[in-house]
Parts: structure tokens; C-alpha cells; sequence
């Protein structure tokens, strides 16, 4: 298909990646009137191509493409060659999302002052607040239909959800069905909530938010969207004033293409995102793009999770409906009385039979194992999100010597857990343990943390330069028509689940990109 | 997900494939290695969705006595007494597919000489206990790890799988569990409707 804007072109912004901060921003930035060419790595599926099937659907949408591991956390061990499970297709990962919509609290935007000085942290406070995205939280809410804004009812709880609250009930916790971005109600031209159960797999109902029947159409609507998809970028390229000015990309062919560019807007997820910065280096940047500080790459941050799983007495059948539609956030407050700083919310989740033996205890093997799978139909699950400490050296850099599909170094992703994390880990574990014995669990099973599906925090906001890569908007300290539109920006990752502040983030950062445009200012 | 161990995409396999629409005589015809064979049991979950109670499995590269092994070993690995053989034989025909490298095929054939020998002779002719000892010694070798793997990826996954373990399998062209079940959870009081509002 002939593109619809000119390699040549320089007036166009470049958005790398089709997620919930690139999906976001190209549209945000389309409505505006600005021409973008978004490039995707992915090919572009659609609710009807989704499967229920997890395997397949795993083959179909998840960034399989060559990355290694290294560090003390088990995901090293257990999926060496799978650091993260997030997705290559339109959409990026707001395919696979479970829908999970909270806002990050007030304290959390100031963790260092907050927290004071944890050792071995590189905790800050982000240079934006509360306050100040406050009016972006509300129209992203109101953009994604999240329930229990906007008049819009929540979701009823399926029987995973009916275990959950009565348990958490019986302990002191109160649970609803939380806020999510899943239509109870039909809205904004797509159906309500089918119960598929099938939330990972791309929702074929189209009742889940998602930028790939979203914003992507929407942006196209306009007239101002280029999107060109299985274009992987290879190089972000500048010229002798230091300014960016375009993109190197290997397109559906394998082709290497050079698009100009007026600005670029990073979105690839906290692997690929550094990845692409310190691939760019040249001889001004020995480093890689915007990495004067250092930092790019660095303070990689995946939420600590882990799950709990539930023998109960009587069947669960968790599977049915929708994965994830179930919180409590009584843990989510600042209270170091437990032994951690940060905080952490308890939210149902389920996985099917074909994934479970693989998840439930990785590497586990013989007749115990065994006989808990045969248990499948009495399971309830739940999962564990909460704040991991940044640190200098869990990062993000380019492997010495390993190479992907293009020739192109793959990330190494390092990440070592922090006591604070443990601790926090332990006593989430033992609470949702206690949680489902309440109700009667003949045997709890501690699972630990899947590939990360949060990737946050490996080019950070900071106030000050020399702290991390971009600013309040995402906008490179180095380089003024470089931003940065995904949950690398992110200072430090709070509890919640990230989806909603990337897009508030993305929200934001457009109107800020089109105003130093109109002011000729990038 | 053991992508050092195996291939991730063992979907291909279709689930209906080792169950025989008919009688194993074309055995003669193809050019077969080996074939596996049984009944489905009276009380299999499966029988009623099945054609027929008999199933039988060509194996393209490995032979009948490497075939019935590495089903045994993963019955060792994964043992469900009520799961039908069918079950466990579909991961034998992912070992087989993967057999056609032959690096991996010297690799599952020493593997098996190496359980008969750790089982005294015959891993197939060994008790539970021995060829558990068995699988421990073998525990942290490439076979093993191809076979752990390839039993969690193919097992699990597959309509016999489904009916046994009481998973529904595809959603999607049942119109999803909105009026299939999402709540019908009996055993605990209902959540209150501002935790849990009614469906729409």
C-alpha cells in the first residue's frame, strides 16, 4: 500500500508504536490537525481475527523477537528468552490489557519525599502532580468509558469475583469491580461486556477499550494518519544542531526506510523504547539520544507482582468472564507500619487450562503438581500489583554480542529485587492466602511473577536534567523535538496498574507538542 | 512458555487429529514410523464428543516402543490417573514433529535408552516409584527438558484436556458466559450490588 505521506516529508510527526501512549498521541495529535506517520512493528489484527485460544493467541500477538535476561529475579530463570509479555501488533499492548483503570494517588507522585531515602533506590518524586493531571485522568476516563466514571455502571462480578469479595469480606477488605475500561453498557459505538473470559486474547467483542478500534480509527478518520505497519525502527537519526530528524525503519519487506520527520514521539514499552535510544548513538551521542544523564535504560521498573491461587471446596470455574474485574485497594495506602514503603492492590485474575501448568509454579513437575491441576475447576486467582523500588541498575542496555531478525542488538533486561520489594511480595502473598482460607481454600498456591506486562520507568521524568530523560511532557532534556509517549517516562511506578496514566500522559503531551509547534518553538 | 525447551507454536496440532476416524488398516499404506494406539475409557469426560472410542496415533519418525516410552515419561511427569491416553498421546505427536530434526531425534532416542536403563531394562516395564527415581535423575537434562515442556504446552491443550479438567476451551461462538454460567457460583452469598451491579 502507497504510503500517504512522503518519506520526504519532513513536516510529519513520527510516533513509533501503536499502544496506549503511541495509539493515543497519534490521535490526540491527528484531531489537532498535525500529520502523523505511526509506525508499527506489528501486523494489524481486528476483533474478528482474535482467538480464544491461548497458545495461538500468544503466537499471534505477543513481542516474541529475541531479548535476554540477566539478574536475581526469577523471570530469569523461568522465562530467560521472555523478560516481558507484552504485545507486536496494532495496539500494542492495550490488545492483551485486562482493562484494570486507576488513578495513581496524590503521595505516590512524590515517592521520595514520601518515602524518604530507601537505601539502594534511586527513588524521586515526579516533577508533575496530582493536581496537575487531574483534568487529563477525567478525560481519559472518559475517552476509554471507564466504569464508575461518568455515570457509567460497573461491571457485575463473576464467580472468580464472588470468591474474592467474600473472602476479602471475611478479612477486613472491601472489594468491588473496580474501574475498568470494559463497557458494562454499550458506549461510544462498541457493544457491552460478553463475559468471553478471554480478556489476554484480544477482546473479540470489542467491549475492552483499545487503541486498535479506538483512537487507530479514529485518527484515521481525520485524514492525518499515516500508519504503516510491520515497520520496525531501527535508528532515530539528527542533524549537526543536535534536533532529530527522522526515522530508520526495516518496513514489511525488509526493507530499510528513512522517514523524515518534524518530531518523534518514542511509545514502544520500557524495553524497546531505551532500546531505540541507545541503538540511535553517534558520534555527538556516544551514548545514545537524550542520554546525557545517563539514565536511559536505567530504574527499569515492572510492578513486583505475583499471584495467588486457590484450592476451594466447592467449583470456581474462574475462567468465565472477564479476567480481571475484581480490586481492593485497602493495601494500596502509604503505611510502613507493614515493614515496605509503596503499596499494592489485590485484583482477581484468571488464567485457562492450557496456560495454568505453565504459569502456576514454572519448571514444577510430578504427582503434587499434578494433582493441583487436576483441581483446575475449584481455583480462584488473584493478582498482585505493587510499587517496585526503582534502582540504577535494573535496566534496560544492549546486548554485546546477541542479534535480532535485522541485525540489530537485542535488549538485555537486568533486574534484581529489592528487600523492599520482598517484603511487600510476602506480605501480599500472605494476605491473599488469608483471604481465600476466610472462604474455606483447602490448598493456596504462591505464584510468582509472569513476564512483566508493567514495564515502566527506563527513561524518567525528572525536574533536573541530569536525573533522568525527559521532562514533565515527556520531552527530552537533550533534544527538543524528541519525546517520549509511553510508560518510560513513568518516575516511579506506583501501585496501579499503568494504562490510564500512560494515556492521560499521552492526552496531555499532544497538546503540548502542538502548541511548540503552532509556536515554532520544535 | 519454555521457549529454551521447546517450540512455542505446538498449536498446529489439531486435537481431533489423534483420534481415528475409522480402523488403523491404512497403517499399511503410509509411511508411518511407529503407531500408537487404545480405547478411550467408558467414563472419559471426552466420550461423547468423541467419534469414536478407539483412537490411534501414526507416528512419522519415532518408533511404537519410542513412542510408548516417552508417553510413559510423561505420564510420570504429569500424572492424571482418570486422563485418557489420548490425552498424553498428543504430546508424544509433538515429540514426533519435533523428531523430524535429527539432532532432536538422537536426543529423544538416547533419553529413552538412558530411562531404560535407570528403570533396570524397561522404563515401560518399571512401577510408578521407579520410573519417578528415574525421572529425577533425569531431571535438569535437555531431554528432559523437552520433555517437561512439550507435556505442559500439549497436554493441557486440547478438547480431551478440556472435558477432563472441566475448561470450556473458545467463548467466543457460545456468545461468551453472559448467559453461560460467568455467575452462577451457589456455595457463597452474592456480593452486594454496589460491589457487583447486575448485567446489563
Amino acid at each position: 500500500m502507497a504510503n500517504k505521506f512522503d518519506y520526504s516529508d519532513a513536516a510529519v510527526v513520527v510516533v513509533i508504536g501503536s499502544g496506549a501512549g503511541g495509539g493515543t498521541l497519534a490521535n490526540e495529535l491527528c484531531q489537532r490537525g498535525v500529520k502523523v506517520v505511526l509506525l508499527e512493528a506489528g501486523k494489524r489484527e481486528s476483533s474478528a481475527t482474535f482467538v480464544n485460544d491461548e497458545w495461538a493467541s500468544f503466537g499471534q500477538l505477543a513481542w516474541l523477537d529475541k531479548r535476554t535476561t540477566s539478574g536475581s529475579w526469577r523471570v530469569a530463570k523461568d522465562f530467560g528468552g521472555l523478560p516481558a509479555w507484552i504485545c507486536k501488533t496494532v495496539g500494542g499492548s492495550t490488545v492483551h490489557w485486562a482493562g484494570a483503570s486507576l488513578r495513581i494517588q496524590p503521595h505516590e507522585f512524590k515517592a521520595r519525599t514520601t518515602y524518604g531515602d530507601v537505601p539502594g533506590t534511586s527513588l524521586q518524586d515526579w516533577p508533575l502532580d496530582y493536581e496537575e493531571l487531574a483534568p487529563y485522568y477525567a478525560r481519559a476516563e472518559d475517552k476509554m468509558g471507564v466504569t464508575r466514571t461518568n455515570d457509567i455502571p460497573g461491571l457485575p462480578g463473576n464467580n472468580n469475583f464472588k470468591v474474592f469479595y467474600n473472602g476479602a469480606k471475611k478479612v477486613g477488605y472491601s472489594a468491588s469491580t473496580g474501574h475498568m475500561a470494559i463497557n458494562s453498557r454499550p458506549r461510544a459505538d462498541r457493544a457491552s461486556c460478553l463475559q468471553l473470559g478471554f480478556c489476554f486474547q484480544g477482546c473479540k467483542s470489542g467491549a475492552k477499550w483499545s487503541t486498535l478500534y479506538t483512537e487507530v480509527p479514529a485518527a484515521e478518520r481525520t485524514g492525518n494518519l499515516d500508519l504503516r505497519t510491520q515497520a520496525h525502527a531501527a535508528q532515530i537519526e539528527h542533524d549537526a544542531s543536535g534536533k532529530v530528524t527522522g526515522v530508520v525503519y526495516f518496513d514489511a519487506d525488509g526493507k530499510r526506510q528513512r522517514q523524515r520527520a518534524r518530531a518523534v514521539c518514542v511509545a514502544g514499552n520500557s524495553i524497546e523504547t531505551p532500546r531505540l535510544l541507545l541503538m540511535s548513538a553517534s558520534s555527538r551521542f556516544k551514548d545514545g539520544l537524550a542520554n546525557s544523564s545517563g539514565q536511559v535504560g536505567r530504574n527499569y521498573q515492572r510492578h513486583l507482582t505475583g499471584s495467588v491461587y486457590a484450592e476451594m471446596p466447592e467449583p470456581v470455574h474462574m475462567y468465565r468472564g472477564t479476567t480481571m474485574a475484581g480490586i481492593i485497594s485497602e493495601e494500596a495506602r502509604f503505611d510502613t507500619s507493614r515493614g515496605f514503603a509503596g503499596g499494592y492492590e489485590l485484583e482477581t485474575l484468571s488464567l485457562g487450562l492450557p496456560f495454568m501448568p505453565a504459569f502456576l509454579d514454572p519448571g514444577a513437575w510430578g504427582p503434587e503438581y499434578a494433582s493441583a491441576l487436576d483441581n483446575y475447576r475449584f481455583m480462584a486467582g488473584l493478582w498482585i500489583v505493587g510499587e517496585d523500588m526503582p534502582q540504577a541498575t535494573n535496566r534496560v542496555s544492549l546486548h554485546a554480542s546477541e542479534r535480532d531478525q535485522w541485525g540489530l542488538p537485542v535488549p538485555n533486561v537486568h533486574y534484581d529485587d529489592h528487600p523492599n520489594d520482598i517484603a511487600m511480595r510476602t506480605h501480599a502473598f500472605s494476605r491473599g492466602r488469608a483471604l481465600y482460607e476466610a472462604v474455606g481454600a483447602k490448598r493456596v498456591h504462591y505464584t510468582p511473577p509472569y513476564p512483566s506486562t508493567h514495564n515502566l520507568g527506563t527513561c524518567r521524568m525528572s525536574a533536573n536534567a541530569r536525573d533522568g530523560v525527559v521532562n514533565k511532557h515527556g520531552q527530552a532534556h537533550d533534544i527538543k523535538n524528541l519525546f517520549i509517549s509511553d510508560g518510560s517516562q513513568f518516575t516511579t511506578g506506583a501501585a496501579e496498574n499503568p494504562t490510564l496514566t500512560i494515556v492521560s500522559l499521552a492526552i496531555r503531551q499532544a497538546e503540548f507538542i502542538a502548541e511548540q509547534m503552532t509556536q515554532r518553538n520544535i | 512458555m519454555q521457549m529454551s525447551e521447546t517450540k512455542l507454536h505446538d498449536t498446529e496440532i489439531s486435537p481431533e487429529a489423534p483420534i481415528a476416524r475409522g480402523t488403523v488398516t491404512r497403517r499399511g499404506f503410509l509411511k508411518a514410523s511407529g503407531l500408537l494406539m487404545g480405547v478411550l475409557g467408558t467414563s472419559s469426560a471426552f466420550l461423547s464428543l468423541a467419534p469414536s472410542r478407539a483412537w490411534a496415533l501414526e507416528l512419522a519418525v519415532l518408533s511404537d516402543s519410542q513412542g510408548k516410552a516417552l508417553m510413559a515419561f510423561s505420564q510420570t511427569l504429569y500424572p492424571h490417573a482418570t486422563l485418557d491416553d489420548a490425552a498424553y498421546a498428543l504430546v508424544v505427536k509433538a515429540l514426533d514433529n519435533s523428531a523430524a530434526d535429527k539432532a532432536t531425534l538422537k536426543m529423544l532416542d538416547e533419553g529413552v535408552r538412558t530411562l531404560d536403563l535407570l528403570t533396570g531394562g524397561s522404563f515401560l516395564g518399571a512401577n510408578a516409584q521407579t520410573r519417578l527415581a528415574a525421572a529425577r535423575a533425569m531431571e535438569g537434562t535437555p531431554f528432559f527438558g523437552a520433555c517437561r515442556g512439550t507435556t505442559v504446552n500439549n497436554l493441557y491443550n486440547n478438547p480431551i484436556a478440556f472435558a477432563h479438567f472441566g475448561y470450556q476451551g473458545s467463548a467466543w461462538e457460545h456468545g461468551g458466559y453472559k448467559h453461560r454460567g460467568f455467575d452462577d457460583l451457589i456455595w457463597l452469598p452474592n456480593p452486594p450490588e454496589s460491589a457487583s451491579p447486575a448485567k446489563d
